[in-house]
């Protein structure tokens, strides 16, 4: 396994977020963790690269336990992060974003240059020298794919990748994770949109309030509607 | 006209070391948030390691090469600083760094004196620059010139080290956003320490220039230190051209005022900042500050009324006190008397501070104008001390009502500089207006009443008001009025949802701090006899913070036990060691690092240990782990 979470517990302040949340995402696939707002997500995500203060329970990444590491440790490892809400730098140009995700190349894994991310998102190259701050929505989710993708990682953590996206921006988007996967990336997205999940994603989980409900492929999902009716909101 | 010429010359070479040191705080502030109160102690130590070097090394290569490493020595020092202090208190409250960088220049103040004297010195000319050049017949040094130059070569270089390297564009994202700079493999913690180590490069580069212009004194760093913080606010916290725009504005306005209003010579440049931060509130450069650091951790334990068993802790203390003048004797007693004059004090800033969420450094002014309101009643109109008493603090309601109004447009740093501002026009109105304050000689002959003119007496009266008036204060907090303050602190949208007035309330608790430390300078004025312009002055604002953090800005009453450790060791020092800046400054550091919630907040913690850790790791080890690891 690439990345193999289990028995995480996640605390903001004296409110226990996660209980014994377990997932894992084999190397070269793509996994989604679905679930409703406020399910949990973006607290799993965090908790895995150590952004979240309190919290217990292992995280394997590539057979080695960086549960106790700081955030740009983990990330430095190769486990990328794109954070829900994009969280660009606005008064950085698109370049200037990339120069601060990059990271020296690493054995194994897809190098990536700006040249290269203009390809994945050829919006981007036309706008090489503009503030993140003057960029639409889509624009920026591309963006952030971006920075994230020139720290060369072997593994990307998505928050939310199609969240508040134009129909045909969140096709393109699909697209580019797909390339991802095919640079032999391995993936795991955050979605509350079942649809675009369907379109990309290999396994799923279901979180709820806090605790895995449901771990399958997404064909078993399919063949579940009740499970689907429970937990998401369609 | 060639007069005003030349004058706008000298302001401008003034401009170029005051841009240099202006830069080095904005650029420390932007990134990492933290007000360095060092900054012209380094500033300071730039001079005289410089003095030193090219003291020793003559020569252009001496000369040139004594200034660039004197900065370099000295950004090295602040680079350790930054080390083995700072990075144990970013998880503090922000104010912590400040006391903790007030603490390091106190320090280093009895160690310049202690290794370089206290004589002013005078340092070699620039080699090469030792003439002057005639401009329409007057002589402008040659020196000025070079200055002038220097100022936008720096700036330049500076642009280009944010643009074009990778180490300036990791500065200028962590200024908007340290967690996601993290988030893509940076380690903050060396990005933090070069940065505070280019900072202080900048105020040491400032300080070594000043050589061949003035002398080298150990009181560099108070009067710069002022001023650079004006620069910062003015151009805007976290830009680098906004301090170089507002280090020429101020510099000519100091180059001029003196010609134009040689009386208010100093007021100008506060006034300028004032009429700034009121139509612009973050500086004409900067932008709006993010949201303040989460107010995470503060106040875990919510605030609650004194359980009877408290209450009644508190009587016996008070009574106890209460019986020393039976068996104390005379100093102990004024110190005592001292003492709780700025316990007073140190509450009403702490109410400020902690229910209405304001930092203000510039709390003095309502102290010093509650002294001068009282000396200045006895002395015009014959007024007996009660009456005094009740109607001196007047003043200070007064002034708080005015300068308040304009004070909580703002909030964060720049709320704290606009009080600043406002207690600086105080005071010089205090040390300028001579035929009614009677300036550097203050007033004199305040005496109390005959039934309190002994120690003992005066004690008891002075014990009397402070006992009312904290307990005031301290009902105050638990009042609606109190937690409407809190609403707002916490929550400036959601109180406003709530139909609470945000500004109008913390006006109020502006104009009651204000008037609380009015009482407590009233009562100074006839504890001291006089009043002299210091009571308004910045080192008495530095003090009231300093009690007030050391006491605990989370608690309700931290600040009573603050004042009475920090006034009766600070004046236990004084009595004790010449070196007493060295040590006082030492303590807070260390105490910073201990306490970092104060010693009430530490004791409150010890008291409360929180019962079970979540899933074993001790849950505040934890917090506190997490916040050091999201500072990286
Ligand atoms: N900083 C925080 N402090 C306190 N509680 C928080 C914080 N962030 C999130 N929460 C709470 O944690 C729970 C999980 O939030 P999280 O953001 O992980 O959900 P999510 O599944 O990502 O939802 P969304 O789809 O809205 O992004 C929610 O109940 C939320 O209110
Ligand atoms: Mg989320």
């Amino acid at each position: 396994m690439k990345l193999e979470v289990s028995g995480l517990n996640s605390f903001y302040g004296q409110a226990h977020i996660l209980f014994d949340v377990d997932f894992a995402v084999g190397e070269g696939e793509v996994v989604a963790l679905l679930g409703r707002n406020g399910a949990g997500k973006s607290t799993s995500f965090r908790s895995v690269v150590g952004l979240v203060g309190q919290r217990t329970g292992k995280v394997m990444f590539e057979g080695e336990d960086v549960s106790r590491l700081p955030t740009y440790d983990i990330v430095r490892r190769g486990l990328g992060y794109v954070p829900e809400d994009r969280r660009i730098f606005t008064e950085l140009t698109v370049e200037e974003n990339f120069v601060v995700g990059r990271q020296a190349p690493r054995s194994g894994v897809a190098t990536w240059t700006p040249e290269r991310i203009y390809e994945l998102f050829p919006n981007l190259g036309e706008m090489r020298r503009r503030p993140g701050g003057h960029m639409s929505g889509g624009e920026q989710q591309m963006l952030t794919i971006g920075r994230t993708l020139m720290g060369n990682p072997s593994l990307v953590l998505l928050d939310e990748p199609s969240e508040g996206l134009a129909p045909k921006i969140v096709e393109q988007m699909a697209d580019a994770i797909m390339a991802m996967k095919r640079e032999g990336l391995s993936i795991i997205i955050s979605e509350q949109n079942l649809h675009f999940a369907k379109l990309i994603s290999d396994r799923a989980y279901i979180i709820e309030k806090g605790r895995i409900r449901f771990s399958g492929t997404m064909a078993d999902l399919e063949a579940n509607p009740e499970i689907r009716d429970a937990y998401l909101a369609v | 006209m060639e007069f005003l010429l030349v004058q706008a010359l000298s302001g401008l070479a003034s401009a170029a070391s005051l841009f240099l040191v202006a830069s080095g705080l904005s650029i420390i502030f932007g990134v990492m948030r933290i007000v360095n109160f060092a900054h012209g102690a380094f500033y300071m130590l730039g001079a005289y390691v410089a003095f030193t070097l090219t003291d020793r090394f003559a020569g252009p290569l001496g000369f040139w090469g004594g200034v660039l490493v004197a900065s370099l020595v000295v950004a090295a020092v602040g680079a350790l600083m930054e080390m083995v202090l700072l990075r144990r208190i970013y998880h503090a409250p922000e104010l912590f760094q400040l006391l903790a960088t007030f603490g390091v220049t106190l320090m280093v103040e009895d160690l310049v004196v202690l290794i370089w004297g206290s004589e002013d010195l005078m340092g070699p000319r620039a080699p090469g620059f030792t003439g002057a050049v005639s401009v329409f017949g007057r002589l402008v040094p040659s020196y000025d010139f070079l200055l002038i130059a220097l100022g936008p070569l720096v700036l330049g270089l500076l642009w280009l080290l944010f643009h074009r390297t990778r180490w300036g564009v990791l500065v200028r994202a962590a200024t908007q956003d340290r967690e996601m700079v993290a988030s893509l493999g940076v380690n903050q913690k060396w990005l933090f320490t070069s940065v505070f180590a280019l900072g202080v490069f900048l105020a040491a580069f400032g300080g070594a220039l000043q050589i061949p212009r003035t002398t080298v004194s150990h009181a560099m760093d108070l009067s710069i230190i002022v001023e650079v913080f004006v620069v910062v606010v003015i151009g805007g916290l976290g830009s680098v051209t906004g301090a170089f725009v507002a280090a020429i504005l101020v510099s000519e306005l100091n180059a001029f005022g003196i010609l134009i209003l040689p009386q208010i010579s100093m007021i100008t440049v506060f006034l300028v900042m004032a009429v700034v931060l009121v139509v612009r509130p973050y500086g004409l450069f900067g932008k709006p500050e993010g949201a303040p650091r989460a107010a995470a951790g503060i106040s875990i334990r919510p605030w609650r009324p004194m359980t009877n068993l408290e209450r009644s802790g508190v009587a016996a203390v008070v009574v106890v006190v209460a019986l020393m003048p039976l068996f104390a004797g005379d100093y102990t007693l004024s110190v005592g008397s001292e003492i709780l004059v700025y316990v007073l004090f140190a509450a009403s800033l702490h109410f400020l501070m902690t229910v209405g969420g304001l930092s203000s450094f510039g709390h003095a002014a309502y102290f010093g104008l509650g002294a001068y309101g009282a000396a200045l009643l006895v002395k015009y109109f014959g007024a007996p001390m009660e009456a005094a008493l009740v109607i001196g603090p007047v003043l200070g309601l007064v002034g708080a009502v005015l300068f308040g109004w304009f004070c909580v447009r703002l909030s964060g740093v720049y709320f704290a500089m606009l009080t600043l501002a406002f207690a600086q026009i105080t005071w010089s109105v205090a040390f300028q207006w001579v035929e009614v304050t009677g300036g550097d000689n203050g007033i004199l002959g305040i005496w109390p009443s005959s039934w309190a003119s002994t120690p003992q007496g005066f004690f008891w009266l002075a014990l009397a008001i402070v006992v009312v008036c904290v307990a005031a204060l301290r009902m105050l907090v638990f009042s609606p009025f109190g937690f409407g303050l809190r609403a707002a602190r916490d929550s400036a949208l959601r109180s406003e949802a709530i139909g609470i007035n945000g500004k109008s309330t913390q006006w109020i608790a502006f104009i009651v701090a204000g008037t609380f430390a009015g009482i407590a300078g009233a009562l100074f004025a006839f504890l001291k006899g006089s009043v002299f312009p210091e009571t308004l002055g910045i080192p008495t604002s530095v003090d009231g913070l300093v009690m007030v953090l050391l006491g605990g800005i989370e608690t309700v009453s931290g600040a009573v036990v603050g004042a009475v450790v920090y006034k009766a060791l600070a004046i236990w020092l004084m009595s004790k060691t010449e070196l007493s800046k060295l040590v006082l400054g030492g303590v807070i550091v260390l105490l910073v690092v201990a306490f970092p919630k104060g010693i009430v907040g530490f004791l409150e913690d010890l008291r409360h240990r929180r019962p079970k850790a979540p899933g074993g790791a001790g849950s505040e080890g934890a917090v506190d782990v997490a916040k050091v690891e999201a500072a990286r």
